[in-house]
């Protein structure tokens, strides 16, 4: 049996269709996830997509955290259920307090959207096994308020404890802080990604197929838990 | 407050009204009177005089339009023709492509975020009421001098609305235009276009059929936005006390049109809905009555049922009122409770504010008041119909024999070394990824194709690859020299871009943006231009099915360069085939197809490095650019062309620079024997572009072009080093080429 992983449309979620489609890609089965049911339908992994849930008022995933499908998740979570949070996703993830840190308005004051080069630096997550350590990727980033900020002591810490799942290369998109592209939590199963891997999984359509590491990942892992 | 009601206004004949205020004429307010034998009641004359404008109207376009319709090739591809919210086209395997671009010029000028912002959101809408999914935005633009400061001012605003609402809504920009030109300093240019999809049955029109069937406004709520002209009326109604004049320029909120989107698009889908039509110009005037006009012919509207973002608008504003994110939808009672439920779901509100009935009459009641009682045909669709005079510009003859040839030219290879790299920095030909970069192109996970290859395509169907493209060009300098040619200049460019990408041209869309219709000289370059197009379009076999007039673009007696905006549709079987401009690997060989003419009139060249407008623009030879479309579509659908890129600005120059960037990988020319190094680089022909093959392929390129009758020369071979070396005259690296390539936008605006 394959495994489901659920995808969360929230209102002005943008990317659920194409975070499902890399989940198919993967061999996963897609599970679509609604905001406002906290039934999670079974699934085995969530990914929470990108997007401008609520419109990305009040603050970017201030409003989407209060959900009720993010009650069962933060449940989830908790216990060990693989979490990914894409661009949007991670920002409901730090509202959340799933992960440490915030996003902030990109130090350019405008949106970006690029093909970005990343080194891979944790390959133990669940989202990211599948790839070797320092392994070098090129997946879009598209945001407006993806600048990763936290306290010195806690960009510290993620540091020492290797908790940085993805530089910036070559360029720094967004004035994050030490250059992180995306971070996980200590267990290793919640990581938030400000850029899309899910755009980069057909050689068609994306710059490369470097995505498609960050589902397969987390397939293997379920099947092998 | 005081109410004009029907029954007020039929005893009350003499009392005068603010009509030149709100833009009608002496006759056409006479006309209305002749209309309803009586005076019309304020909220009447609010929904004429917005109606009967220019921009809903076409009363000075209309009878130079037709010939769109009249001169319409023979095809089967077109399932809705002009007039509908857009047209619709067959792609095969039961998918149907609409598409549309319109202006938004003036608000984008007056306040360029909200001004783009709308512009997107306005035509997403009309291409949603065509039952579709919509899929994607381009924008073509045009600005004033880039250095100029009122472009400071406008471009970033622009190019932040766009993407600030299309990235909002999760339409991937996929390419457009920027173009600078002093014409257009106080007159940008803003237009928008929008591509959707859907299967052949869930094709919906705006029309209000069946009687007893009720009138859903639903969306975001009615505000005091985007009034303009009616707070004439506004003011006289509301003496004092009353709310001040209002913001003309609508405000746009991108959530709630994401809303809108999926909440349209699972009504439609579930079958609960019997016409569609969204809120643009005009609000809830032109959706009521174009739909009454559309179906049965009556309809009745309770006005005081209209949710309201401010209690103390007036019936007219309420009428007038341009608010954003709204639609409006005719449902069967028995399913209401169902389209009531799927907006709930999508937390969009909706109320039942009308029904359908067999009148004749569109009556509109304000707390039981009777306020509007017309046909409403003589609203939508009988409006006023204009045959405005025109006649040739005095000052095109001396204009087109000032002919570029006087003009210095680069002749050594140093001068020409110098003249590429000043021109790959010009601001029309620089790069403009500080502005892409902006959008989101990636979004839907089905772009194909994004700026700056030559034109943006689209998957439709995930399972077989069918997809789409679109190009939209226009030189408005080659339409001042001679609005016919350039216009067809226009049309030939955009399919020449969309047969580059690999699809077969089907279809025309188009914004014509011209100056004052009341002056019979741009009145001339729009007749010649609307005739040029009609034309171009009966030759390439290719329909218009829609499109957007924008007139008064002027600035006292400045009018902009005539720029007729056209947008190409083709289709592309497999989105695999399609054709990028990157070459690949050393050794393949580049081929320049078509002929080469020393033609500089309205050139970049002649633009950028003299600031000289004047002599006739490139020949057009539109049987020669079908065939070249058919090489191009052929050879990229059998896998035969690694790389394919159209020429038109700066040449082949330019072509070359653009594709050896992409690629980041450099090439040797030869300059053709037959052909001054200048006039090779620089030259804009028409019906020409550079393809790449692989060496063994050479004799089947040449094969394909003999059977088409297209002229081929090899100009060079594509090389691993990393420069552009033009034999005997210069080599110049890649890196200075991208330096000045790409540092000319962010240098302006940051």
């Amino acid at each position: 049996m394959s495994v489901r992983v659920g995808v969360v449309t929230f209102p002005g979620s943008l990317d659920d269709r194409d975070a499902a489609r890399a989940v198919r890609i993967a061999g996963g089965q897609a599970v679509a996830l609604w905001h406002g049911d906290d039934d999670l339908r079974n699934v085995d992994a969530v990914i929470l997509p990108g997007g401008f849930s609520y419109g990305d008022y009040l603050r970017c995933g201030a409003i989407a955290r209060f959900a009720p499908v993010m009650r069962s998740i933060i449940e989830r979570a908790s216990a060990g259920m693989p979490l990914l949070g894409i661009c949007n996703g991670f920002q409901i993830l730090c509202e959340s307090q799933l992960l440490p840190g915030a996003l902030t308005r990109n130090d350019s004051l405008h949106f970006i959207c690029r093909d970005q080069r990343l080194r891979v630096e944790n390959t133990s997550s669940a989202w990211t096994s599948g790839f070797m350590s320092g392994q070098e990727i090129v997946i879009p980033l598209k945001n407006g308020e993806g600048g990763y900020v936290a306290d010195e002591r806690t960009l510290d810490a993620l540091e020492a404890e290797g908790r940085v799942v993805a530089r910036y290369l070559e360029v720094n998109p967004n004035g994050s802080r030490r250059d992180i592209a995306g971070i996980t939590n200590e267990r290793g199963n919640v990581v938030g990604l400000m850029p899309h891997p899910e755009h980069a999984v057909e050689p068609l359509t994306g710059p490369t197929t470097d995505g498609t590491p960050f589902f397969t990942s987390v397939l293997k892992s379920l099947v092998s838990a | 407050m005081s109410i004009d009601t029907v029954a007020a206004a039929e005893v009350s004949p003499e009392q005068s009204q603010p009509f030149a205020e709100l833009g009608l004429k002496p006759d056409e307010y006479q006309q209305i009177r002749d209309i309803l034998h009586r005076r019309p009641t304020s909220s009447e004359l609010a929904m004429y005089s917005v109606m009967w404008s220019e921009h809903c109207s076409y009363k000075s376009s209309k009878v130079h339009l037709r010939q769109f319709g009249e001169k319409a090739p023979k095809t089967d591809a077109l399932l809705v023709g002009i007039g509908e919210n857009a047209g619709v086209v067959d792609i095969g395997a039961g998918w149907a492509v609409t598409f549309k671009v319109e202006s938004h010029n003036h608000p984008s000028y007056v306040e360029p975020y909200q001004g783009a912002a709308t512009g997107i959101g306005g035509i997403v809408r009309d291409i949603m009421s065509m039952g579709a999914r919509p899929l994607a935005v381009m924008d073509p633009l045009r600005f004033g001098p880039a250095d100029a400061p009122d472009t400071a001012r406008v471009l970033p605003g622009v190019v932040a609305g766009i993407g600030g609402y299309g990235n909002c809504l999760g339409l991937p920009n996929i390419g457009g235009e920027i173009v600078f030109d002093s014409a257009y300093l106080g007159n940008p240019l803003v237009n928008a276009l929008c591509v959707g999809a859907m299967k052949h049955e869930d094709i919906h029109l705006a029309s209000a059929k069946g009687v007893g069937n009720l009138v859903v406004l639903y969306g975001a709520r009615t505000g005091g936005d985007g009034i303009g002209g009616v707070s004439v009326l506004a003011s006289e109604t509301f003496a004092d006390g009353g709310p001040t004049k209002r913001p003309s320029v609508q405000v746009g909120d991108p959530f709630m049109e994401k809303l809108l989107i999926e909440a349209t698009l699972e009504v439609l889908q579930a079958g609960l809905v019997e016409g569609i039509q969204d809120l643009g110009g005009a609000g809830i005037s032109c959706a009521t009555s174009e739909l009454a006009s559309n179906g049965e012919g009556g309809m009745h509207v309770w006005l005081d049922r209209v949710l309201l973002r401010d209690a103390t608008l007036s019936p007219e504003e309420i009428l007038m009122s341009e608010s954003q994110e709204r639609m409006c939808a005719i449902v069967c009672p028995d399913r209401l409770p169902e389209f009531m439920e799927r907006c709930a779901k999508w937390e969009v509100e909706a109320v039942v504010i009308g029904e359908v009935n067999a009148t004749g009459r569109l009556t509109v009641d304000w707390h039981g008041e009777r306020i509007v009682d017309v046909p409403p045909r003589t609203v939508a669709h009988e409006g006023p119909v204009y045959e405005r005079p025109f006649h040739r510009p005095a000052w095109l003859d001396a204009l087109q024999a000032d002919t570029p040839d006087h003009l210095e030219r680069p002749v050594t290879g140093p001068e020409l070394r110098q003249t590429l790299l000043a021109m790959v920095a010009a601001p029309n030909l620089a790069s403009k990824s500080w502005v892409t970069s902006q959008y989101d192109r990636y979004v839907q996970g089905n772009t194909v194709l994004a700026q700056p290859e030559d034109a943006g395509m689209i998957r439709i169907d995930e399972a077989t690859g069918l997809g789409v493209a679109i190009a939209t060009d226009c030189n408005g300098r080659f339409a001042k020299l001679d609005p016919y040619a350039g216009a067809q200049l226009a049309l030939a460019e955009a399919y020449r871009n969309v047969a580059a990408s690999g699809a077969t041209p089907l279809a025309v869309t188009n914004c014509l943006n011209f100056g004052s219709p009341e002056d019979p000289e741009v009145m001339w370059q729009f007749a010649e231009a609307t005739r040029g197009l009609a034309d171009g379009c009966l030759q390439l076999g290719t329909p218009v099915t829609g499109g957007n007039v924008s007139f008064y673009n002027q600035t006292g007696d400045t009018a902009i360069l005539p720029t007729p905006v056209v947008g190409v549709l083709g289709v592309i079987a497999d989105v695999a085939m399609r054709t990028s401009m990157a070459w690949h690997d050393e050794g393949d060989h580049i081929y320049l197809l078509g002929d080469t003419s020393a033609e500089f009139g309205g050139s970049e060249w002649a633009n950028h490095v003299h600031g000289h407008l004047g002599g006739l623009p490139p020949r057009v030879d539109l049987d020669r650019e079908r065939a070249l479309a058919k090489v191009l579509v052929t050879g990229s659908t059998s896998g035969l062309l690694v790389a394919a890129h159209d020429v038109s600005d700066g040449g082949v120059a330019q072509v070359l620079v653009e594709m050896a960037l992409r690629a980041g990988t450099g090439a040797t020319v030869n300059v053709p024997a037959a052909l001054e190094p200048f006039v090779f680089m620089f030259a804009e022909s028409a019906g020409r572009a550079v393809v790449v093959v692989r060496p063994t392929e050479a004799g089947q390129l040449g094969a394909l072009c003999e059977r088409a009758g297209v002229p081929l020369t090899e100009i060079g071979v594509v090389t691993a080093g990393a420069e552009l070396t033009f034999a005997d005259l210069f080599t110049v690296p890649l890196g200075d080429l991208k330096r000045e390539h790409e540092r000319t936008l962010p240098e302006l605006f940051g």
